[in-house]
């Protein structure tokens, strides 16, 4: 418990619930803490998602002072800054013996591709099991510690995560039963040709 | 069988090699999806060792539609009609838990008479869903027809009420971001106070026929037992939370719209098991009466709508916002992040009877397979929501 990291997130907006976001290694001590704390008492895990971040670039547009021909004036220079892409996991939870909250924590991973790996928090409060699970399913966050993770609202042979920002559907909706035109016309460049389904009239048609 | 046979009772009694059903060997048995007891596509995966249940993982996913992800493509108002798809029971209470959120996220207040008539219909919504459901439970234990029919008839009343104000049955569309839609009329008002008058009458009528009844106590007695410590764990909320005897109800503890003016009791049950999860609806219906009483004498005249709200290119400022309300199944939340443009860069539904389906396999371990669906009836589930 000693030494975790914990930052406090601002929520700009009106409805001004702020987060705390915490730090990997020490997520379930701070969980079980809040939890288990009798002045804190947070033993209700009311609501768990996930957020998806690309990317980011901020610009910040800052005044600086220069000397331009002799003279000095106030110019403004435009900085940006990188912010490379994560998923994050939030937890809002309410406590039912003292009536109060919400308090939100939140989790980042590393980034989106290979750092996936989230604490689960299931142990500290079952009521996330269905819901982290539906976050691995949803965005492909891994919770390490989860008794049962499997996919769950998607089928198990599914492979993205349909959740993402950057998620593409397929257009091959032939299976559709109603699949036309323009949706047949792309679904083919997915398959090879077939000439008995394809091209079916030309092959039987006789040739004059 | 090489092993001999000396005496006859040994010869009666069946040899200890030969294993039979009821020996430990499980049969799995898929119960749904196609099943009339299941509320809708939902298939459970059931280990069965004679009739006693000893495994139990449910099987989501048959209407899932991602409609988290289409309330992020589409702006905040067109995600309203959608809401009402998801517990298509209660669309009143699933306009109001997501108009509220859209109201913090954006900072709106909302009109004293909007928010008489937002408490007016989400009571009528809650009688109607409970009533529905204690028809549909006793369907599910076999009590065919009959008192679904007595059930339907009260609620049929209530949805006549709705599609007089809004234009339709059960997708009503009615909440708007800073009030309501149309505005209910005297006539519609004095309408609906006959119907709620006449209401306890009913509630009389069906306690007396189905809730004393030997066969009900029988089935649903010491069937399916909740702890508290539990249900608080694993985020039960409604009134499974309260059928096991905690005091945590969202009108009370938020006093979210205007509930603090209301008077009205939380009813409380003692054992948490499915008998007290049906008294429970039954309760609540007498305190949704009270509380729609109060507030059919009060409501006031005045706009319905705040008119300082934009209705197109509707951006609320950037930031997020988790609102709930006690919708008739539990806590309904909706969780917005805005990035300031005209989608929600982030919609989240928190749909209370996927999240109280958690410890359905705890309910059911150690019952036998016809108790499982009474359990899973009065947990009150319906398929929009919790797939989603």
């Amino acid at each position: 418990m000693r030494g975790a990291k914990i930052e406090i997130m601002v929520n700009p907006g009106p409805a001004r619930q702020s987060s705390l976001l915490i730090d990997h290694d020490q997520a379930v001590a701070v969980a079980t803490f809040l939890r288990d704390h009798p002045a804190l008492g947070f033993d209700f895990c009311s609501n768990v998602t996930g957020v998806d971040w690309l990317d980011r670039t901020l610009k910040k547009t800052t005044k600086v002072k220069q000397v331009v021909d002799g003279v000095e004036k106030e110019v403004d220079q435009t900085s940006e800054e990188k912010i490379p892409g994560y998923l994050e996991a939030i937890y809002h939870l309410y406590s039912m013996k003292l009536k109060y909250g919400p308090l939100i924590i939140r989790m980042r991973t590393a980034n989106r591709t290979d750092g996936v790996h989230l604490p689960s928090l299931t142990p500290v409060w079952r009521s996330a099991e269905l819901q982290e699970r539906e976050i691995f399913d949803l965005y492909g966050i891994h919770f390490d510690g989860h008794p049962d993770l499997r996919r769950i609202l998607m089928w198990d042979e599914f492979k993205d995560h349909p959740m993402r920002k950057d998620y593409v559907p397929p257009d091959d909706f032939e299976w559709e039963p109603t699949a036309h035109d323009e949706v047949l016309e792309r679904a083919k460049q997915h398959y090879p040709p077939r000439p008995q389904l394809d091209g079916a009239e030309k092959i039987t048609a006789p040739q004059s | 069988m090489s092993a001999t046979v000396e005496t006859i009772e040994a010869m009666e009694r069946p040899p200890v090699t030969m294993t039979s059903r009821l020996d430990g060997e499980l049969l799995e048995v898929s119960m749904g999806p196609q099943h009339p007891s299941t509320h809708g596509v939902f298939r459970m995966n059931v280990a069965l060792e004679g009739e006693i249940v000893r495994k139990l993982k449910p099987v989501f996913g048959y209407l899932h539609r991602n409609h988290e992800q289409i309330g992020e493509d589409m702006t905040y108002l067109g995600s309203m009609p959608y809401t009402d798809r998801l517990d298509y029971f209660c669309s009143m209470t699933n306009n109001w838990a997501y108009a509220l959120s859209v109201e913090r996220l954006a900072g709106i207040e909302v009109p004293e008479r909007a928010e008489y008539l937002r408490v007016i219909l989400a009571e009528l919504t809650r009688l109607q869903n409970h009533a529905s459901l204690l028809g549909f439970l006793l369907s599910d234990m076999g009590a065919w027809g009959t008192p679904l029919m007595y059930a339907f008839r009260e609620r049929e009343k209530i949805l006549d009420l709705f599609e007089s104000l809004s234009g339709s049955r059960m997708m009503c569309d009615y909440m708007r971001f800073g009030g309501c839609r149309v505005d209910a009329d005297d006539a519609w008002l004095s309408r609906a106070k006959q119907i709620v008058d006449r209401f306890p009458k009913f509630l009389d009528e069906f306690e007396a026929l189905i809730l004393q009844n030997e066969i009900v106590i029988a089935r649903t007695q010491d069937v399916g037992k909740l702890s508290p410590e539990l249900a608080i764990s694993a985020g039960i909320t409604g009134p499974m939370l309260r059928a096991c005897g905690v005091n945590y109800d969202i009108r009370k503890v938020d006093g979210y719209g205007i509930y603090p003016r209301f008077k009205f009791r939380v009813p409380l049950g003692d054992h948490g098991d499915t008998y007290d999860r049906l008294m429970m609806r039954a309760l609540e219906m007498r305190e949704s009466v009270e509380i729609l009483k109060q507030a059919l004498a009060q409501i006031p005249t005045g706009p319905i709508v705040n008119p300082k709200v934009k209705v197109r290119a509707f951006r609320p400022p950037v930031g997020e916002a988790y609102g709930r309300i006690e919708a008739p199944k539990g806590e309904l939340g909706f969780y917005l992040i805005s990035d300031g443009g005209p989608n929600p860069y982030r919609y989240r539904v928190r749909p209370p009877s996927f999240i109280n389906l958690t410890i359905l396999e705890d309910l059911c371990l150690g019952h036998v397979v016809a108790d499982v669906m009474v359990i899973l009836g009065s947990i009150d589930i319906v398929m929009g929501e919790v797939d989603r």
